[in-house]
């Protein structure tokens, strides 16, 4: 690949590392939690089956979920680095996909802030129900002034300056190290969130109109178990949840300590993350049915149950209906922005270690460098008036598209490529209190990808079909398939471009003897 | 509620808070045992994010 094989004689400078168990938990599930518990979750669950969803949730949560992400984990924590460093170390060739990785949180992270911004503006909102008589068309008119699909220049203020400061304010906290920002941060905003969010659904239920709503999200329709859709939605669904094979745990897991109990830390995540998403949908769905009992119509009749429109059009309309209506805004959008803030920073530091590790540069040079870059292009696409349909768009194809391909070409490369697989799992075994056991090699190596591959091909044939919401096709064809285009590219030069620290003069610990692996 | 709904709801809190539980004993019964020697924090940690800044 072009790449310098001589190493550069440089001081290897001391890995940092979470301060135990307890401070990786809880980071963990602060980039696990975040804007899609709370807005994708209720909604896919209520219009695939209902109750009924929870059975291919919980498979897909045990075959899908929670193997990647200790896939993620065994793949940081043996190899020690962030995703080009792991990739890397699994073989040269392999180094464009730890770069894929890193691209794809670039992205995702310069259009997260922007949606963390809005709900942090919406806290404020709340306590006079700014949005008046009409939510929707405060949000896409007043607040957004949306010009519509288009590449804008004109700035809105009331998003520019808060945007600015919030990238400010992350960006301290990425320099600041894992241990005294990171990790700091979350042991800070995962309790807020927690309270904020339960206290949120603790008024939900006492609302006049929560049972119904409580009915239309746990009550089973059975015939949807027979759609293929609907497991589709599922896998989908805990997939995007878990913020797996995009870097963030690889990275994350790289910080633990050598001697740290991965597997059984992975279930407690991933059923952590789960948990969350139930209550969430318990509160969500209470508050529907206040909303639909107010109106006088069923759930069924209502719009808006998942995403921006759930988040900043029909909640707003329920705050203003309710007794108590601003404090219940503040706890709403308050949990949203806590939530996406922890998710924010660790996809930041994805990108950060990256470029500290391979350009060897410092916490503080990668945060005002590669950083600042990002806050750049974050600034300029999304606190335009034409935000809105380039967010829309750049998160369609990044995550169904380049997160799925990505978990694919992972699962293909430890698989076939590498053939690390019964490395990992001895790894996961020799580090850990508890077994992983052949099955986690049978669902990496074809389970996964074989689903992952069907969802693949399901969102491909969408996109392909017509353009992205009926947006021009020029339009997409750059903010959509552009991006893709772009990571891919990225991926190849950051390869070509020699380490400026060593990388393969690498040694992962000694695993036991072949038969005491096995067992 | 409706019975068919509140079974499912209790499932859902079984499964899921109750895996969530599950996890959390089983972490704090099964530590790991005490360490023999120093943690260093890697036995090569080349190439390790920068702690230097």
């Amino acid at each position: 690949m072009g790449v310098s094989m001589a190493q550069p004689e440089t001081t290897t400078p001391v890995r940092e590392q979470w301060s135990g168990q307890y401070g990786f938990i809880l980071a963990a599930i602060g980039s696990a939690v975040g804007l899609g518990n709370i807005w994708r979750f209720p909604g896919v669950a209520y219009e695939n089956g209902g109750g009924a969803f929870l059975l291919p949730y919980v498979i897909a949560l045990l075959t899908a979920g929670i193997p990647i992400l200790l896939l993620d984990y065994s793949l940081g924590h043996r190899f020690r680095g962030a995703a080009p460093t792991v990739f890397r170390r699994l073989g040269r060739r392999f180094e464009p996909l730890g770069w894929f990785q890193v691209a794809i949180s670039f992205v995702i992270a310069t259009y997260y802030t922007v949606i963390v911004v809005w709900a942090i503006r919406y806290v404020g909102f709340s306590v006079d129900l700014a949005w008046g008589d009409d939510p929707g068309s405060f949000l896409v008119n007043d607040f957004l002034r949306a010009s519509g699909p288009g590449f804008e220049l004109d700035f809105v203020g009331g998003i520019f300056w808060p945007m600015l400061v919030l990238w400010v304010a992350v960006l301290v906290v990425m320099a600041l190290g894992v241990r005294s920002g990171l990790e700091l941060l979350n042991k800070i905003c995962i309790p807020l969130l927690v309270v904020t969010f339960a206290a949120m659904v603790v008024r939900a239920l006492f609302l006049p109109g929560a049972i119904a709503g409580l009915n239309a999200f746990f009550t089973p329709d059975w015939d949807a178990l027979t759609d293929a859709n609907v497991w589709i939605a599922a896998y989908g669904h805990i997939f995007f949840s878990l913020s797996i094979a995009f870097g963030i745990m690889v990275t994350y897991s790289s910080y633990m300590a050598r001697r740290s109990n991965v597997a059984p830390t992975g279930f407690v995540v991933g059923f952590a993350n789960s948990s969350f998403e139930v209550l969430a949908g318990i509160g969500v769905f209470a508050t529907l049915g206040f909303m639909a009992a107010q109106q006088s119509i069923a759930i069924d009749d209502l719009e808006g149950l998942t995403g921006v429109g759930l988040s900043f059009s029909t909640f707003p309309q329920i705050v203003s209906m309710m007794p108590g209506g601003p404090l219940f805004g503040v706890l709403f959008f308050l949990s949203l922005s806590l939530a996406g803030i922890t998710s924010l920073i660790s996809i930041l530091q994805v990108v950060s270690a990256a470029f500290q590790e391979k350009f060897g540069l410092s916490r503080v040079q990668a945060s005002v460098y590669v950083g600042g870059l990002c806050a750049v292009i974050s600034l300029f696409l999304y606190s335009s008036t034409s935000g809105l349909s380039i967010l829309d768009t750049v998160d369609k194809f990044t995550t169904e598209v380049g997160v799925v391909a990505s978990a694919i070409a992972t699962c293909i490369v430890v698989t076939v490529g590498a053939r690390k697989l019964p490395e990992l799992r001895s790894h996961l075994n020799t580090v850990s209190t508890a077994h992983i056991g052949r099955w986690w090699s049978v669902l990496i190596g074809a389970v996964v990808p074989l689903a992952l591959l069907g969802m693949l091909a399901s969102s491909l044939s969408d996109l392909l079909a017509e353009p992205h919401e009926g947006y021009p096709a020029t339009f997409v064809a750059i903010a959509g398939w552009g991006v893709l285009v772009l990571m891919i590219l990225a991926a190849v030069v950051y390869t070509l471009v020699p380490w400026q620290r060593p990388v393969d003069d690498f040694t992962p610990v000694a695993l036991p003897a072949k038969q005491e692996v096995r067992r | 509620m409706t019975l068919p709904a509140i079974i499912f709801m209790v499932l859902a809190i079984a499964i899921i808070w109750g895996g969530l539980a599950v996890a959390i004993v089983f972490l704090a019964r099964h530590p790991l045992p005490p360490e023999e020697a120093p943690d260093t924090g890697g036995s090569r940690p080349v190439g390790g994010a920068a702690g230097a800044a």
